[in-house]
C-alpha cells in the first residue's frame, strides 16, 4: 500500500512487479508483422497524392508562377500556390506550389508541368570559414550570439604550465527520419480538420493548425498511431502540413497526403547545426584545469547556430567564450537529440584529450581529477561521486588499463588501435501530462493519454506502471495514445516524455487502486489499507485471508466506472527529477594507410534515475551509440558551392552505419539506490552526446594526431597524418 | 472517443482506381492492341562470337502502356489484380493498391532496405523494381511471414531482443533477416555484416538484430 | 518517373528493332536496380522499356572447352554462387558476392553492371552526365568533386565509373558480346568503356540499337594465374568505394611473367595501368615492388582539388590487390578497409 504521508511515490525494489523487469515493447508484434499504422501507411477513403515543386535556387524571389496546363491535366483535382510571386526564398527544396491528384503519378505528372520563374539572389553557404567584421555590415551573415567571461582567464593563462590550442568541429547533419515529414489532412465539414501527421506533438500540434487556418483548436483532430523517426524534427504541423489541409480545402475537403520524398526529407525538414571552434585550454602540470578559451561559430540555416554550453560538463573556473552564429542559405534548423550538447562536448572533450597527450597524461585520470568542477551536486543527487563511480565502471567494461596507451604508441603496422573517452549530461525531467484510467465493471481497464511512442518504448512504459500499480497483468489493459482527442501530453522532445507520463500513469493508477478498494474493502471486511493486489487478485496484505478476484472487485463497481484524471503536477511533481550524467569510451582501430576508421566496442554507462522499461531503455542508448557512430564516422550534409543545393539528399551519400559498422555495444546502467528515488528521467538525449566525442578521441590516441573536423573520413584522417597528396576535402 | 478513425480499408481485392478504358483482359492477359510489329533479324548466338548469320524477320512483340493495364500479382500466396500504368512500382502497387504497407517507402532508390520483399524467394528491393514485371512471380511481404499470434520465428526473435524502435526499417529488416537465415542458418558475425548489410536503421537496433539473429539461427546461440 | 511503353520481347533478335536510333528514348530494362531510380529522378524519361528478362538465352553461365559465357542477365547472386565461376576466376565469383548489398545482387544483372550511369552527384541531380554549368564550365572542377576522377580527368567528363566488375573482368581478359541489327560483334572489355567527350555520347560504345548479350572469358587460365581484388571504402557493406583494383598476375615461380593491373571509381572508365603491370613483370612480388606498382599506377593521377586522397587511396588499394593475388590463388578474399592483406 502506498504510503500514506506521501501517497505517490514508486514502489521499493520488492515491491516492483513490473517495473525495472525485462519485458518486450507491446507494439513488437505489431512493427515486425507489417501490422502497425504509420501516417505513411494511411490510406483515406477517396484519398489524393500531393506533389509539391520545390525551388532549386537556395535564394531567389519568385517571378511568377503559371498553373494554367497542370490545372487541366487528368487527374488533377487542386493546386494551391504555397510562395507565390514576390516571395523571398531562403533555402534549395522550398515549397513554391503543391498539386494534389488522383494518384502520385499524375500529381508528378502536372507539377511538372506548373512553370514557376525565379529571380535568383546571391546566396551564402560557408559557416566552415572564421567569421570576419562580424558587427557592423547590414548584411553580414555573422552575428555574435553569445560572449562571456568568468573568473580572471588571462591570468589563469598566465599560471598555467601547460597550455593546449586547438580547432575543433563537425558539420551540419540531418535528422533523416526514415518516415519523411508529412500528413494527410482532411476537412470534416467547413470548418474541422482531421489530421494523421507524423509528429512528435499528437497533444501540441493542434494549435499551429487552428492559427494557420483560422479555425478552432479544438477543430482539428490530430491522430496518429505510430511514427517513424523524429528526433526532435517533428514538433510542428509544418509549412507542408497547413499547406495539405489548404490544397485539401481546395479539393472539396477530400484528404490529401503529401509525405516528403526522400531528397526533401534530407533537405528541408530538420538539420543540426555545425561547430567549429578555437580553443585554448591551460592546466597545471599535475592536470588541474584553470583556463578555457574559445571562439567558436556555426549554422544551422538562415537562423545561424547556437552556442553549445563549453566547457561540457566540467566548469573550468576561468573562462573566456564567445560564439557567432553564421546564417546560411539551407534549410533550417531543429532540435536534433540533444540539441547543442554533442557539439559542445565534441569541443571540449577534444580538447581535453589533447591537453592530456600534451600533459603526458591519461585523459581518464584527467577527467577524474578534474571531475569536483562537474556541475554542483543537489540533495538528491550526487553527481560528481555518479560521474567518478561511472568512469571506473566504463573503464572496467572497455579494460582502459590494458587497452589504453599514450597517444601514437599504438605500435607498428599499419592497423593502430586506440581508446577514447568523454562525459555528457541532460536534464531530463518529465514534461506536463494527463492521464486518464478507468476500470470498469466488466473489468476492462482503460488509460487515455494524448502522447505518442517515437519507439522510445512509452506504451510500453506506461502499461507496466500501470500493471505494476493495479497489480494486474498488462494484458488486461487497453491503451489509446497518439490522438488529441486524449488528455493532453506533452509533446516527446528533450527525453521528457517518459518522466512525463510515468508520473500521471503512477497517480492516475494509484488513485484508482485505492477507489477500487474503498469500493470493495466493506465486502472483505476490511479497511482499503488492508487490501493489495496482487496477480489479478484483492487480498488481505498481512496474512492469509478472504481474497477477491479482479472480475468480482469490478463487478461491485455497479454500473459506474472509476475514472480518474490525474495530471503530472509538472515543477510541483515529486516522483521525477532531473539531471543525469554518463560516461562513453570507444575503441577503434584506424587504417593508417586508407584512413579508415572502425569500431572495436563502445561503452555507455549511464544514469537515469529509476528505470521503468529496462530492454526499451538499453535500446535508447544502444541507438544513441550507433546513431553517434555514423554521426561521427559518416555523416555530412553536403551543400554544392555552386548551385546551393544539397548534394547528398539521398541515402547512398548521406551515409548511415551498417549493421557490420558498429562493433560491439555495451550498455551499463546506474540503478539501485541513489537512483531509483530519483524516479524516471528521460534518456532519449544524453546517451547521444558523448559518443562523438569518445570516438573522436580514440582516433587521436590511435594515430598519434588529432582529426580535428567530423566526419572522420578517409581524406581527413590523411590530411591529419600528413599523409594526401595535394588538395583535399579535408581543410585542415 | 467513439469517432476515432476507423481502421484502413481491408485488403480490397479490387483496385480502387478507375481506368478511362474498359480494362482488356484476355487469357494472355494481353490483346491483339497489345503487340507491336517489328521487322528484325535473327542471329545465331555464338558462344565466342563471329560473324552470325543474319535473316531478317517480321515479329510481333508484347507492349503494354504507357496507359493503365491489367496487371496480376501472386503475393503471400493469393492472386491479386489491379490495373495499373507500368511505371508503377512494385512497392507502390503494394501500399497503395492492396493494403500491404508493411514494406516501406523511405530512399526510394534501392539503397535502405526498408522496401525488401522476397521474390520467388530471394531478397528484392521493391522500390526498384516494377509491378508490370513481377507478374508470376512468387511475392512474399513481410505480411506474408507471419501476424500478431503466429510470429515467424524470426518475427519472435526481433520482438524478444527489442530489434526494433520507431520500427519504420524492422519489416524490411525482418524480411531480409529471414532470407538471409534461409542460406546461412549458423550465421558468423562476418556473414551477419555483409548479409544483412542492405538495410539500413536510423534509431540504432543493429544490437538487438544481431541478437534477434543469434535467436533465430537453428542454433540459438548469440552472435 | 514519366509514363512509358512497356516491351517485352522473347527472342533476343527482337530487341534492336525495338530500341530506335537515339539514346534516351528507349531503354533496356535488366535488374533495373539502376535505370529506376535514373527514371524516377528523370535523369532519363525514355518513352519505352524493354524488357528483356523474357528472353531465355541471355540468363546463365555456360561453358564450352575454349570459353566461359556469362549471359548479359545473369544476376551478381548467380555469378558469385557458380560453381565454375569459384573455380575459374574466384575473384570474378568473390567481387560479385561483395558488391553493393544482397537485394542489389540478387536483382541487379552483369549487363546492368557494365551499363549502370556514374554516380556523380552533378549527373543524378540533372545537370547532364558532364555537368557542365550555365556558363560552360564544369560544376564538378568548380565545386565539390571529392569523390570525383583522379585518372582521365582532363575532361570534359570527371565523374567516375561505377562498376566494381568490371575492373575485375578486364583484369581477367574478358570479351564483350554485343548483338546489334546486323548481328553480333564482340570486343575487349577494355574497350567497351570510352570517356565521352559530349552530352550526346554515353559511356560506353554501344550504339542506341545494340545490347550487351553476355561476357566471355577463355574457358581455361593459364597455368600460375593468380589474381586479387581490393576495394577501398569506408562502411563494410554496401559503400560506394573511394577506389577498387583488380589484378591478374600470370607467374612463373615466384617471378610476374605477365599482370594486368585495373583500377575502379578514379576515371570516368575502369583504369587499365601498363604502368603498374610492367613494374611488376619480371620481379618477384614483395611488399617493395608492389608499392613500386602502384605507384606507378597513380603516377598520372591528379587531384581535382577536393579528391587528393583518392589517389593515396588507389595507390593503396593496387598494392594490397597485388599482395593478395600474390599471396593466394586459391581462395582470394575480398578485403576492404582495416585488416586488409598488408
Amino acid at each position: 500500500m502506498a504510503d500514506q504521508t506521501n501517497k505517490y511515490t514508486w514502489p521499493p525494489p520488492d515491491q516492483r512487479s513490473l517495473i525495472g523487469k525485462r519485458i518486450s515493447r507491446v507494439d513488437g508484434p505489431d512493427k515486425v508483422s507489417g501490422r502497425a499504422k504509420y501516417t505513411y501507411d494511411v490510406h483515406r477513403q477517396g484519398m489524393l497524392y500531393g506533389k509539391v515543386v520545390r525551388c532549386p535556387y537556395p535564394h531567389a524571389k519568385v517571378v511568377s508562377v503559371d498553373t494554367t496546363v497542370a490545372e487541366k491535366m487528368p487527374g488533377v483535382a487542386a493546386i494551391h500556390i504555397v510562395q507565390g510571386p514576390g516571395t523571398e526564398i531562403n533555402w534549395a527544396g522550398d515549397d513554391i506550389v503543391v498539386v494534389a491528384a488522383i494518384d502520385e503519378r499524375a500529381a508528378a505528372d502536372a507539377a511538372r508541368a506548373i512553370k514557376v520563374e525565379y529571380e535568383t539572389l546571391p546566396f551564402f553557404l560557408d559557416d566552415f570559414t572564421p567569421p570576419e567584421n562580424v558587427s557592423g555590415r547590414p548584411k553580414s551573415p555573422y552575428k555574435k550570439n553569445d560572449e562571456r567571461i568568468a573568473g580572471d582567464p588571462d591570468a589563469a593563462f598566465k599560471d598555467s604550465d601547460v597550455v593546449s590550442e586547438g580547432v575543433y568541429g563537425c558539420p551540419v547533419i540531418t535528422h533523416c527520419c526514415l518516415e519523411s515529414h508529412g500528413s494527410i489532412a482532411e476537412w470534416t465539414d467547413d470548418d474541422h480538420l482531421f489530421v494523421h501527421i507524423s509528429t512528435q506533438n499528437v497533444s501540441g500540434v493542434a494549435g499551429e493548425y487552428s492559427g494557420a487556418l483560422k479555425i478552432p483548436a479544438g477543430n482539428v483532430h490530430v491522430h496518429q498511431d505510430h511514427i517513424g523517426g523524429g528526433f526532435g524534427s517533428k514538433f510542428g504541423a509544418d509549412r507542408w502540413g497547413i499547406y495539405t489541409a489548404q490544397v485539401s480545402k481546395k479539393a472539396g475537403g477530400k484528404p490529401v497526403r503529401v509525405m516528403l520524398e526522400r531528397d526533401a526529407e534530407l533537405t528541408l525538414a530538420g538539420c543540426r547545426p555545425s561547430i567549429w571552434a578555437r580553443v585554448r585550454v591551460g592546466a597545471k602540470k599535475d592536470g588541474t584545469l584553470l583556463a578555457w578559451q574559445s571562439d567558436s561559430w556555426s549554422t544551422g540555416g538562415p537562423g545561424g547556430g547556437g552556442a553549445p554550453p563549453m566547457p561540457y560538463v566540467v566548469n573550468i573556473p576561468n573562462q573566456r567564450k564567445q560564439h557567432v552564429a553564421v546564417a546560411t542559405n539551407i534549410g533550417p534548423a531543429r532540435a536534433w537529440r540533444a540539441p547543442n550538447h554533442p557539439q559542445g562536448c565534441l569541443v571540449t572533450m577534444s580538447a581535453f584529450e589533447d591537453l592530456a597527450a600534451k600533459l603526458n597524461m591519461d585523459p581518464l585520470d584527467l577527467l577524474l581529477k578534474n571531475i569536483h568542477l562537474a556541475a554542483p551536486s543537489t540533495d538528491t543527487y550526487n553527481r560528481v561521486g555518479t560521474y567518478r563511480d561511472e568512469l571506473v565502471i566504463a573503464s572496467d567494461l572497455i579494460d582502459w588499463k590494458k587497452n589504453w596507451h599514450p597517444r601514437g604508441q599504438a605500435g607498428a603496422g599499419p592497423v593502430k588501435r586506440g581508446l577514447g573517452v568523454a562525459i555528457h549530461t541532460w536534464g531530463g525531467r518529465g514534461h506536463m501530462s494527463t492521464c486518464s484510467l478507468s476500470i470498469n465493471p466488466d473489468a476492462s481497464v482503460e488509460i487515455k493519454m494524448g502522447t505518442q511512442d517515437l519507439g522510445t518504448g512509452t506504451r510500453t512504459a506506461i502499461l507496466m506502471i500501470a500493471a505494476d500499480t493495479l497489480g494486474i497483468p498488462m494484458e488486461w489493459i487497453t491503451l489509446k495514445i497518439g490522438d488529441n482527442q486524449y488528455p493532453p501530453s506533452g509533446g516527446s522532445g528533450g527525453s521528457t516524455t517518459i518522466g512525463g507520463v510515468s508520473a500521471s500513469t503512477r497517480r492516475a493508477a494509484v488513485d484508482a487502486r485505492e477507489q477500487l478498494l474503498t469500493k470493495v474493502a466493506p465486502a472483505m471486511n476490511l479497511e482499503a489499507a488492508d487490501l493489495e493486489i496482487v496477480r489479478g487478485t484483492i487480498r488481505q496484505n498481512f496474512s492469509p485471508g478472504p481474497a477477491m478476484t479482479w472480475k468480482e472487485a469490478c463487478a461491485r463497481l455497479g454500473t459506474q466506472p472509476i475514472v480518474v484524471v490525474d495530471p503530472n503536477l509538472g515543477a510541483r511533481e515529486d516522483l521525477i527529477s532531473s539531471g543525469v550524467g554518463g560516461a562513453v569510451m570507444a575503441d577503434v582501430s584506424v587504417d593508417t594507410e586508407t584512413g579508415i576508421v572502425k569500431m572495436n566496442k563502445t561503452v555507455c554507462v549511464q544514469d537515469c534515475g529509476l528505470i521503468i522499461s529496462m530492454k526499451t531503455a538499453e535500446s535508447q542508448v544502444y541507438g544513441a551509440m550507433i546513431m553517434s557512430i555514423a554521426t561521427t564516422l559518416y555523416e555530412e550534409k553536403i551543400m554544392d558551392p555552386i548551385t546551393g543545393r544539397m548534394l547528398n539528399p539521398n541515402m547512398d551519400f548521406y551515409r548511415l552505419a551498417g549493421i557490420g559498422d558498429v562493433g560491439e555495444l555495451v550498455v551499463h546502467f546506474m540503478t539501485g539506490k541513489g537512483y531509483d528515488e530519483r524516479g524516471p528521467i528521460g534518456l532519449g538525449e544524453p546517451a547521444t552526446v558523448g559518443p562523438m566525442a569518445a570516438i573522436a578521441n580514440a582516433v587521436a590516441n590511435a594515430i598519434g594526431v588529432r582529426v580535428p573536423f567530423l566526419p572522420i573520413t578517409p581524406d581527413r584522417v590523411l590530411a591529419a597524418l600528413g599523409n594526401a597528396q595535394g588538395g583535399s576535402n579535408a581543410r585542415v | 472517443m467513439d469517432d476515432l478513425p476507423e481502421k484502413p480499408d481491408k485488403k480490397p481485392k479490387q483496385p480502387r482506381e478507375e481506368t478511362d478504358e474498359e480494362p482488356r483482359f484476355s487469357a494472355s492477359g494481353l490483346s491483339r492492341r497489345d503487340f507491336l510489329k517489328i521487322s528484325g533479324v535473327t542471329a545465331a548466338a555464338p558462344l565466342v562470337a563471329h560473324a552470325s548469320a543474319l535473316a531478317a524477320v517480321e515479329e510481333e512483340v508484347a507492349v503494354r502502356g504507357p496507359g493503365k493495364t491489367p496487371v496480376t500479382l501472386s503475393v503471400n500466396g493469393k492472386e491479386l489484380h489491379a490495373i495499373l500504368e507500368p511505371r508503377v512500382t512494385l512497392l507502390d502497387a503494394l501500399r497503395d493498391q492492396f493494403e500491404l504497407t508493411g514494406a516501406k517507402r523511405v530512399c526510394d532508390r534501392g539503397t535502405c532496405g526498408a522496401c525488401t520483399v522476397l521474390l520467388d524467394g530471394k531478397t528484392a528491393y521493391s522500390c526498384s523494381v516494377l509491378a508490370i514485371d513481377v507478374e508470376g512471380r512468387q511475392i512474399t511481404t513481410v505480411e506474408g511471414l507471419g501476424e500478431p499470434g503466429k510470429l515467424h520465428p524470426v518475427q519472435q526473435a526481433f520482438v524478444d531482443n527489442d530489434a526494433q524502435q520507431c520500427g519504420f526499417c524492422t519489416p524490411g529488416f525482418v524480411v531480409a533477416t529471414k532470407a538471409f537465415l534461409d542460406q546461412y542458418p549458423n550465421p558468423t558475425p562476418e556473414q551477419i555484416k555483409h548479409g544483412l548489410g542492405g538495410n539500413f536503421c536510423r534509431c540504432g537496433t543493429y544490437a538487438g538484430i544481431r541478437a534477434a539473429v543469434g535467436q533465430a539461427a537453428k542454433t540459438g546461440k548469440v552472435v | 518517373m514519366r509514363a512509358f511503353d512497356y516491351a517485352s520481347p522473347t527472342k533476343k533478335e527482337q530487341v534492336s528493332p525495338l530500341l530506335g536510333n537515339s539514346w534516351g528514348a528507349v531503354e533496356i530494362l535488366a535488374g533495373g536496380t539502376d535505370l529506376l531510380s535514373l527514371m524516377k529522378d528523370e535523369i532519363t524519361a525514355p518513352r519505352r522499356l524493354v524488357n528483356i528478362k523474357g528472353i531465355k538465352e541471355l540468363h546463365g553461365v555456360s561453358r564450352v572447352p575454349e570459353a566461359m559465357r556469362i549471359g548479359t542477365l545473369t544476376t551478381l547472386a548467380d555469378i558469385a554462387s557458380n560453381s565454375e565461376v569459384q573455380s575459374l576466376y574466384p575473384v570474378l565469383a568473390a567481387a560479385a558476392g561483395d558488391a553493393a548489398s544482397p537485394q542489389i545482387r540478387n536483382m541487379a544483372t552483369l549487363g546492368g553492371n557494365l551499363c549502370q550511369r556514374p554516380r556523380c552527384w552533378y549527373f543524378r541531380s540533372g545537370h547532364g552526365l558532364l555537368a557542365m554549368g550555365a556558363d560552360g564550365k564544369s560544376l564538378v572542377q568548380q565545386g565539390d568533386n571529392r569523390y570525383h576522377a583522379i585518372l582521365g580527368n582532363d575532361g570534359p567528363a570527371y565523374f567516375v565509373s561505377p562498376s566494381t566488375i568490371a575492373p575485375v573482368l578486364i583484369a581477367y581478359g574478358a570479351t564483350v558480346e554485343i548483338l546489334g541489327p546486323h548481328g553480333f560483334r564482340e570486343i575487349g572489355l577494355e574497350k567497351f568503356f570510352v570517356i565521352p567527350k559530349s552530352e550526346r555520347e554515353r559511356e560506353h560504345n554501344l550504339k542506341p540499337n545494340e545490347m550487351v548479350t553476355g561476357i566471355v572469358l577463355p574457358g581455361k587460365t593459364p597455368p600460375g594465374l593468380r589474381a586479387g581484388h581490393y576495394e577501398v571504402r569506408q562502411k563494410e557493406a554496401f559503400d560506394w568505394p573511394y577506389a577498387t583494383a583488380a589484378v591478374a598476375l600470370v607467374m612463373v615461380g615466384s617471378t610476374v611473367k605477365s599482370a594486368r593491373v585495373v583500377m575502379g571509381h578514379v576515371a570516368p572508365k575502369p583504369w587499365v595501368s601498363p604502368e603498374a603491370a610492367n613494374a611488376l613483370i619480371g620481379k618477384a612480388v614483395t611488399q617493395a615492388t608492389a608499392d613500386q606498382a602502384a605507384q606507378a599506377a597513380v603516377t598520372g593521377a591528379k587531384s581535382l582539388g577536393h579528391n587528393a586522397q583518392k589517389i593515396t587511396l588507389a595507390r593503396v588499394a593496387v598494392k594490397r590487390a597485388i599482395l593478395q593475388a600474390a599471396g593466394s590463388s586459391e581462395s582470394p578474399s575480398i578485403a576492404h578497409g582495416v585488416g586488409g592483406a598488408s
